[in-house]
């Protein structure tokens, strides 16, 4: 036993040590053209600058934690873990039936409103999860209207006459999130439906499959990576969730993390929980890959028939009506509306200067942001899967890091590489130039720019992998053969075939921006508001009301890409 | 590749036009504050202060992590004052080493000395009492103390935030001055049992549940009074406001536990004399009856009387124990919470 284990080992070294000297004659630029060298070492300093924030989070990590440890492992972290757990699971599981069969429905049968949840499914993408958890507690709260009209129905005086559900608690948060978080897997798992090659999905129908195995047995399967992508995405977003867990009082690990961090006065102990946290999760991602290692599911043909459709009557459609209805009512139709009450009922407070300033600067980061990221997420990608070496393409994912860390703490990672090349820009031109510059990154907003490239690096990095995994490798070869350079294949071959998952990854990056909070506090420049920032200062004033319009713009802004994209995603599939 | 050479060039103009723009607006005569003051709350002493002054003032508000901000930018922190809310904060933002001593009469002689940092490295402005918010329908007794909120005849009664939040530990903690580690563990496993739901939401939401008759007393601090009574844009919150009193816990006794918002210079200000003018026009009487009116606090400096509505609260004895000593147990309170498991509330 202990032989064969010893065995493992050893050859796992040997593995090792061969995959690092094949990385270290890689990182030797090939001798091709000038013109891909470049690109070669720019995309390593790319790497370099997303990873960083993470390594220099280790680094604290290796600090002194002070005697933080068996106090937490006591008391705290126990019971965080569980907590955790069983978060992550129920949203796992609530957030891939929602986003499964919603994607199944819309995209493979026909029944009344289709065309709309086509669209509309979609929509809780826009609504940041701690605004969906501050608008139920106020429709479920006790002066809220579900309870009132409790009271008033059965005539009950107080709160102590009756029983009502807790809004606040786990199954609370899980409820809320899931609802806003579907999305990812029906984004995901939609895309997948509509480019898998109609001929699979005929061939089975040939055999004599009937819609239900045609599901289960050949859909399913097939698009079993990209929901594995959407509710990783959903479960990572939950995990590192602070706004609504803080307001739901779910003390989850990263609950745990800020308590250490701010009053245990330990940011070392913090970016250790953070740190084992992270490992945790980069070993479920290897775990799923490896899983899905042996499947291949490429495409060779652009051209994609209408997909076979079923047509819905009765009470089929009925059923199918309602399983789409459901998540867009209670993940959107409700904070929304409880947002235009507010705007309605405090508009004075809500349109002046400040907020016209803010929505200005979240659009123009949100832009920019989610440009340079689908670029370099794309880059990336392409450049993974040009390596042979598995351990170059293993440390080129790990750019997806960025999204694994609690915001607030990635914030602090981010910080202080940031700082100390602000610090060294400024000591040099103080040298060099006699100019006192101050810190020009982080004064610039530059740094926040930086801090969302490095958050959401996942999202463009995985939506231009998948869409580069459905690329057959023999076109590429056709074209390499016929003498185009590795850019012009890039530019002629793999960018039109993966223009939607390209697309699709803006997009999330775009929208994420809107609504991203931690960063973009802890890096912003002097008397610089965002729209989320906004939102943020009148929440914390306990004056939701008055942030109302910004929180609904950050909605409608999201809206309109989301509306976008599955138009053209939906068209360019059919042509 | 010239695709690649085109957006690199318009990313680094994008880039240089952002700094030149934002660079631009600081201008010379100013003083940089970081803080976790609500804007709101500030700006109109920030006003007053650049009309007498001429200096003008930029902010950046959050509610975490400035400390460590100012940290990591070091030497070239554009940082001159932190404004906090909590003594705590202070506390650890000076042991961090962030902070710098300032040796200012006119401070000295403004703030009482109890409100002050020994080193004059943190300076209290403004204090607010943690409190009991009773219900008048329910609650009949006029005086009440700390230590009976963990009588069992309050059992299912009581409403508090969460155990971690800086006000909760600052109470805890000041329970530990008072009465030692072991006696302060016993009084909140006491209190956790009392609790009529788990601690969750803010102060607000606390009294809240008294008006919706979920608990009969709740922790607060004494601004939320004044905010809920003058609240015309949710006028429902009036009503919460109106089915409470004010109790201030042992006043009779050792004092009611008050908490300051307060400012540290920074180690590295830039414009260190400005920010020492904005932290003496701070304390001085005119902007301490601004902070008196603004936000229903009370104001450190003797003789600016508190507003019309905090006085008709009744009037106090804060507790005299000095709030460094406080906030050196701040950690312990903190270790307790988690120890108890205060925030799962009662079982």
């Amino acid at each position: 036993m202990s032989e064969t284990a010893n065995a493992t080992k050893v050859s796992g070294v040997r593995r090792l040590v061969a995959e690092a000297g094949r990385l270290a004659s890689l990182i030797v630029p090939p001798r091709t053209g000038g013109g891909s060298r470049l690109g070669y070492w720019l995309l390593l300093l790319v790497l370099l600058l997303v990873i960083a924030p993470v390594l220099s989070l280790l680094a604290i990590a290796f600090g002194d934690a002070g005697d933080v440890w068996p106090h937490l492992l006591s008391t705290v972290l126990p019971r965080s873990i569980m907590t955790t757990v069983w978060l992550m699971l129920g949203v796992g599981g609530l957030t891939s039936l929602l986003g499964v069969s919603s994607a199944w429905l819309v995209t493979m049968c026909r029944f009344p409103g289709r065309g709309v949840f086509l669209w509309a499914l979609l929509l809780p993408l826009a609504i940041p999860t701690y605004i969906v958890a501050y608008t139920a507690v106020d429709l479920l709260d006790y002066s809220g209207p579900a309870q009132t009209l409790i009271r008033w129905l059965f005539g009950f005086k107080s709160a102590r006459d009756y029983w009502f559900p807790e809004v606040r608690s786990l199954p609370g948060s899980i409820l809320v999130m899931s609802f806003v978080l579907y999305p990812y897997v029906f984004l995901t798992t939609r895309a997948t439906f509509l480019m898998q090659s109609a001929c699979a999905l005929d061939v089975a129908r040939t055999l004599g499959a009937g819609p239900v195995r045609l599901f289960f047995a050949v859909a399913l399967p097939l698009a079993r990576p990209a929901i594995v992508v959407g509710v990783t995405l959903a479960m990572m977003e939950c995990l590192n969730d602070i706004g609504a867990v803080e307001f739901f009082g779910v003390k989850t690990l990263t609950f745990s993390v800020y308590d250490t961090w701010l009053n245990r006065a330990s940011l070392a102990g913090a970016a250790q929980i953070s740190t084992v946290m992270l490992v945790v999760v980069l070993l479920l991602l290897w775990l799923e890959r490896r899983g899905r290692r042996e499947q291949r599911f490429a495409t060779t043909t652009r051209r994609y028939q209408s997909l076979p459709s079923f047509r819905l009557r009765g009470w089929r459609a009925g059923a199918a009506f309602l399983v789409c209805l459901l998540p867009i009512l209670l993940g959107f139709v409700l904070p929304a509306s409880v947002l235009m009450r507010s705007v309605l009922f405090h508009w004075r407070d809500n349109i002046n200067s400040d907020f016209l300033a803010a929505a200005g600067n979240s659009l123009l980061l949100a832009s920019v942001a989610a440009l340079l990221t689908a670029s370099l997420g794309t880059a990336l990608a392409y450049f993974a899967r040009s390596q042979k070496s598995a351990l170059v393409k293993a440390v080129t994912r790990l750019s997806s890091i960025g999204y694994a860390v609690p915001g607030t703490v990635l914030a602090v990672g981010i910080l202080i590489p940031v700082a100390w090349l602000d610090n060294l820009i400024a000591s040099s031109m103080k040298e060099w130039f006699g100019i006192a510059s101050g810190l020009v990154l982080i004064g610039s907003g530059a740094a926040m720019l930086y801090a969302y490239c490095v958050r959401f690096m996942a999202m463009s990095y995985g939506a231009g992998e998948t869409g580069l995994q459905r690329v057959s490798p023999n076109l590429e070869a056709a074209a390499r053969t016929l003498g185009r350079s590795p850019w012009q294949t890039l530019v002629e071959i793999d960018l039109p075939m993966i223009r939607p998952a390209l697309m699709s990854g803006a997009l999330l990056v775009f929208v994420d921006v809107m609504k991203e909070l931690p960063a973009t506090i802890l890096l912003r420049p002097f008397n610089f508001n965002t729209l989320a920032t906004l939102v943020y200062g009148q929440a914390s004033l306990e004056a939701f009301e008055k942030g109302a319009l910004a929180a609904l713009t950050i909605v409608l802004v999201g809206i309109v890409p989301v509306i976008l994209l599955s138009r053209t995603s939906g068209r360019s599939m059919h042509e | 590749m010239r695709h690649s050479c085109r957006a690199l060039r318009a990313t680094v103009s994008v880039a240089a036009l952002l700094t030149i723009s934002t660079n631009a607006s600081l201008a010379a005569s100013e003083v940089n504050i970081y803080s976790y003051r609500q804007p709101f709350l500030i700006e109109p002493l920030l006003e007053a202060f650049q009309k007498e002054t001429g200096i003008r003032a930029n902010l950046i508000f959050a509610k975490q992590g400035l400390e460590t901000r100012i940290e990591a930018e070091g030497e070239n922190s554009p940082a001159d004052l932190l404004l906090s809310t909590d003594v705590g904060r202070l506390e650890a933002a000076k042991q961090q080493g962030i902070a710098q001593p300032v040796a200012s009469d006119i401070l000295k002689a403004n703030i009482p000395a109890r409100y002050r940092d020994a080193d004059n490295q943190w300076f209290g402005l403004t204090t607010r009492a943690r409190v009991v918010y009773a219900s008048k329908e329910r609650v009949k007794q006029d005086s009440i103390t700390y230590e009976d909120l963990a009588d069992p005849k309050w059992k299912g009664r009581i409403c508090t935030r969460s155990g971690q939040h800086d006000y909760t530990i600052g109470l805890i903690a000041s329970m530990i001055v008072h009465h030692g580690e072991e006696e302060t563990r016993a009084w909140l496993e006491g209190l956790k049992a009392n609790l009529a739901r788990r601690p969750t939401s803010n102060d607000r939401a606390q009294v809240k549940a008294v008006y919706a008759g979920e608990c009969d007393l709740a922790l607060g601090n004494t601004y939320y009074m004044g905010q809920m009574q003058t609240n015309d844009k949710e006028p429902e919150q009036k009503e919460w406001a109106a089915s409470v009193r004010i109790l201030f816990p042992n006043t009779d006794g050792r004092g009611t536990h008050v908490n300051i918002s307060g400012m540290l210079l920074v180690k590295h200000a830039p414009n260190r004399d400005n920010a020492i003018k904005l932290m003496e026009f701070l304390s001085s009487a005119e902007a301490q009856q601004i902070y008196a009116e603004g936000n229903f606090e009370y104001p450190v400096l003797d003789g600016v009387e508190p507003s019309a509505i905090v006085k008709s609260w009744g009037s106090f004895k804060p507790d005299s124990v000095a709030l460094g000593e406080i906030a050196d147990a701040r950690k312990k309170a903190s270790e307790l919470v988690d120890i108890v498991d205060f925030d799962a509330g009662a079982n």
